[in-house]
């Protein structure tokens, strides 16, 4: 086969060398590339980008726009029919303006393109980025600043400022105010209505009216936060307005209570472009979605993965290893054993989606239907299930099950690395097994256990399928672990940055928008992943130190 | 450990008593009715080539051997009167009574004290301040406690190899054995290190009796009281060390101390 070996001087086998080498090679740089078109393309979604203004050729009009464009360039590509004319993605903006944040326009047309210092771009709540030419700052009381004045830019950046306060202390009212009075408002209720319908005796009467006078008190609270949130909302809407045109000449004028963040994309000095990269990096990470996922952040999403892979870590754990130490130390190694080894290799190639359709049948629907049936029938007459539908509990145990083989498989060969010689140790001094595997030979795996661990969480954190099934929304209302009693919600429904992706990459109505965030949220799954990784490794290191098996 | 009442009498001529004592490893016999007596704290070398059955006698004395499948045995094996086969005694019991040190030094990986501790801590009942005392006078009694007093709570893998060896035999007199089992004890030590574990093993004999297995002719005539010569899984001769050596009845083990096989 290697002929070639005969006439060459060097030592036999070395060509094969090469060949692993070569394999070693094609693998690292083909997770290489990938990692690097995702940090690119990740980081770019950040980087703020100059906006031309371009002009058009006769003829040549963007649709529901017109022949001049303020735009910024997304991406260049050669259209794929003969004339092989290149084209650039434009966002637009003003997508209340023009119905569409974004067009194609072909080169060709271009009769002229500018970067005009006056533009200014503006994200805002709704409708996402504005672009427009300035003119007038009219605050509530009927002031006005022009545009031209030099006080004009500290002002806006000072507004804002405010909006952005105005709209946390909404938040916080209504989110934490409102919201834990409708809780309690809620628990109330049932009680009440336990008591009456189902107790019924004078007693519990008398206590269904007590709760009912709390109840009448915490509306009147409810009423005074609710009239602080009007109050808020009438402040934000008052705080100024910005008027001013756009690039093709029509008058816009948006309040200012709506601005998240301003600046002027070709005129921005180095650290000025810097702090916007990382304000806006900063808010993708610590915000939530808005806008149908498109905007925002996805703080609940990275909240939502890392609770339910620490959840499905910390159930599959003891799992696998106690099913590990049974097969590898207690059990009979004949037939029987090797089988169910096989049985529990092949669990680990069975479709993860499959997994998702067992977690919804035997989770979901038997087992928390039947807690359902049995604890909170009141919520299911109500029509909302609370065990009965998928949530974070159901969705940590199924990828618990599905990460099942990797823990034990792993534990079980840690367990068998384990020296003879500390086993005969300890059981020379009287320790019966139980004593032997728990003081010293579960010790000694343990770096060997975490690996499994580690193997586990990182396919855990990156699976989607099955999480579909079985608790993972497109928008969660709450996260799954907060300061309210019992902290852990193991029945709320939550967000996953892996079923984040796929949303919006494919479920998305505007893909053009999406696309960037598409890699935005790849690179942070990918961080995650790294990040709990990570510990793990740490964990296991400080664990290998600590029991470190050695002969001398 | 012995009370001194005990200490006081004349030590006992057969504590271990093995009577036509026969053992299988599946169909395989490795040992073929062994009889001898072994004398209550006294050192008592079992020597002969690999494979003639003397570790798999040392063993039997503790039942590590149960760890094995397919094990069966003839015959009866008594320690201070008292079948270790009895289906009434716990084997756990048996080895508290009955300490082991191995060929290959066996710390666990956790600090000096808790390896000493370890024995304590499996049978419970032991109070801190008792712990504490327990694991001084073991370190002591296995002439460790000056080396290692600084750093009884660092990793007991962080020791020499001959440290490591008198720490596993702290460790086996920490449970206060009755007879204290040492399976070629020396063989991976340095001579330096060798010495001081025979110096040790000549302290130990006045309080536990001691089987010692090895293979080297000049640690049993340094060591030992008595010598059993085994050979293809019998015994071949068994006396005092100095007859054994100087004057062997039989051909085969005179052959052996010789060098002329084995």
């Amino acid at each position: 086969m290697f002929s070639f070996l005969k006439k060459t001087s060097a030592p036999r086998g070395e060509p094969m060398v090469w060949f692993t080498g070569l394999g070693l090679a094609l693998a690292l740089l083909m997770v290489a590339g990938l990692l690097g078109v995702i940090f690119l393309n990740g980081f770019s979604v950040f980087t703020p980008k100059r906006v031309s203004l371009i002009t058009l050729r006769e003829g040549a009009e963007v649709p529901r726009v017109g022949r001049t464009i303020a735009a910024e360039t997304v991406s260049t590509r050669e259209k794929h029919d003969a004339s092989r004319t290149r084209e650039r993605l434009m966002f637009l903006g003003n997508k209340d303006l023009y119905g569409q944040a974004f067009a194609y326009v072909a080169e060709s047309s271009i009769l002229r393109e500018e970067f005009p210092g006056n533009l200014l771009a503006v994200e805002r709540v709704e409708y996402g980025n504005a672009i427009f030419i300035p003119s007038r700052l009219t605050a509530a009381d009927g002031a006005t600043l022009d545009a031209s004045d030099p006080a004009f830019g500290p002002r806006l950046d000072e507004l804002v400022d405010r909006a952005n306060a105005r709209r946390a202390r909404l938040l916080s009212v209504e989110r934490d105010g409102i919201g834990g009075i409708n809780r309690e408002l809620a628990q109330l209720e049932k009680r009440a209505e336990f008591l009456e319908k189902r107790v019924g005796t004078k007693e519990a009467r008398a206590n269904a009216a007590e709760l009912r006078k709390a109840i009448a008190t915490n509306k009147a609270e409810y009423a005074e936060l609710a009239a602080e949130a009007s109050r808020l909302r009438a402040e934000l809407a008052a705080v100024a307005t910005l008027s001013g045109t756009t690039a093709d000449g029509r008058p816009v004028s948006h309040p200012v209570g709506d601005f998240i963040r301003v600046w002027r994309p070709n005129a921005m000095s180095f650290t000025e472009r810097s702090a916007l990269f990382f304000s806006r990096m900063w808010a993708f990470v610590s915000e939530e979605p808005r806008e149908a996922n498109t905007e925002g952040g996805v703080f609940p999403a990275i909240f939502g993965t890392l609770v339910m892979t620490l959840c499905m870590s910390l159930l599959v754990t003891p799992f696998g290893v106690l099913a590990a130490i049974y097969l590898r130390e207690y059990a009979r190694q004949g037939f029987f054993v090797r089988w169910v080894r096989i049985c529990v290799n092949n669990l680990a190639g069975v479709p993860s989606i499959v997994f998702g359709i067992f977690g919804l049948g035997f989770f979901v629907y038997f087992l928390g239907g039947s807690i359902d049936s049995i604890f909170f029938s009141e919520d299911l007459s109500a029509g909302t299930p609370v065990f009965g539908t998928g949530g974070l509990l159901w969705a940590s145990l199924t990828l618990a099950i599905m990460t099942l083989p990797v823990v034990i498989v792993a534990t079980e060969e840690a367990l068998a690395a384990v020296p003879r010689g500390i086993r005969e140790a300890s059981l020379a001094l009287g320790a019966s097994k139980w004593q032997t595997i728990r003081g010293v030979v579960l010790p000694a795996a343990a770096p060997g256990v975490l690996t499994g661990v580690i193997l586990a969480m990182a396919r855990g954190a990156g699976e989607v399928a099955p999480l579909m099934m079985v608790g993972v929304v497109k928008l969660a209302p709450s996260l799954p672990l907060d300061g309210v009693f019992p902290f852990l919600h193991a029945d709320r429904k939550f967000m996953h940055l892996g079923f984040h992706i796929f949303d919006i990459g494919f479920q998305s109505p505007d893909s053009d928008a999406a696309r960037p965030m598409v890699f935005a949220t790849t690179l942070l799954l990918i961080l995650v992943v790294i990040v709990l990784n990570l510990g793990a490794i740490l964990l296991r290191n400080h664990l290998r130190n600590k029991y470190k098996t050695g002969a001398f | 450990m012995t009370t001194p009442t005990q200490a006081a009498e004349s030590p006992r001529p057969d504590y271990i008593r093995v009577r036509d004592f026969s053992f299988n490893y599946g169909a395989n016999r490795a040992l073929h009715e062994l009889n001898l007596d072994i004398p209550e704290r006294r050192v008592t070398a079992f020597i002969g080539p690999s494979g003639c059955g003397k570790s798999t006698l040392l063993r039997n004395f503790n039942r590590m051997n149960d760890l094995v499948d397919g094990i069966s045995h003839e015959g009866d094996i008594t320690i201070g009167g008292a079948s270790i086969y009895d289906p009434l005694l716990e084997v756990i019991e048996l080895r508290k009574r009955v300490g082991m040190v191995f060929q290959k030094s066996n710390p666990f990986p956790k600090s000096i004290y808790e390896n000493i501790a370890y024995g304590l801590r499996v049978s419970g009942n032991c109070g801190r301040s008792e712990m504490d005392q327990i694991v001084e006078s073991s370190l002591r009694g296995a002439a460790l406690w000056d080396e290692v007093k600084d750093r009884l709570h660092q990793s007991a893998l962080g020791l020499s190899g001959g440290q490591q060896q008198r720490l596993c035999i702290a460790r086996a007199i920490a449970n206060r054995p009755e007879v204290l089992l040492m399976d070629e004890p020396c063989s991976a030590l340095d001579p330096i290190a060798t010495a001081k574990v025979e110096e040790l093993i000549h302290q130990l004999k006045r309080d536990y009796t001691i089987v010692i297995v090895t293979h080297s002719m000049q640690q049993a005539t340094r060591v030992s009281d008595r010598t059993a010569f085994f050979y293809l899984g019998k015994l071949i001769e068994y006396d005092t060390t100095e007859k054994i050596f100087m004057n062997p009845r039989e051909k085969q083990t005179e052959d052996y101390i010789s060098g002329r096989f084995g």
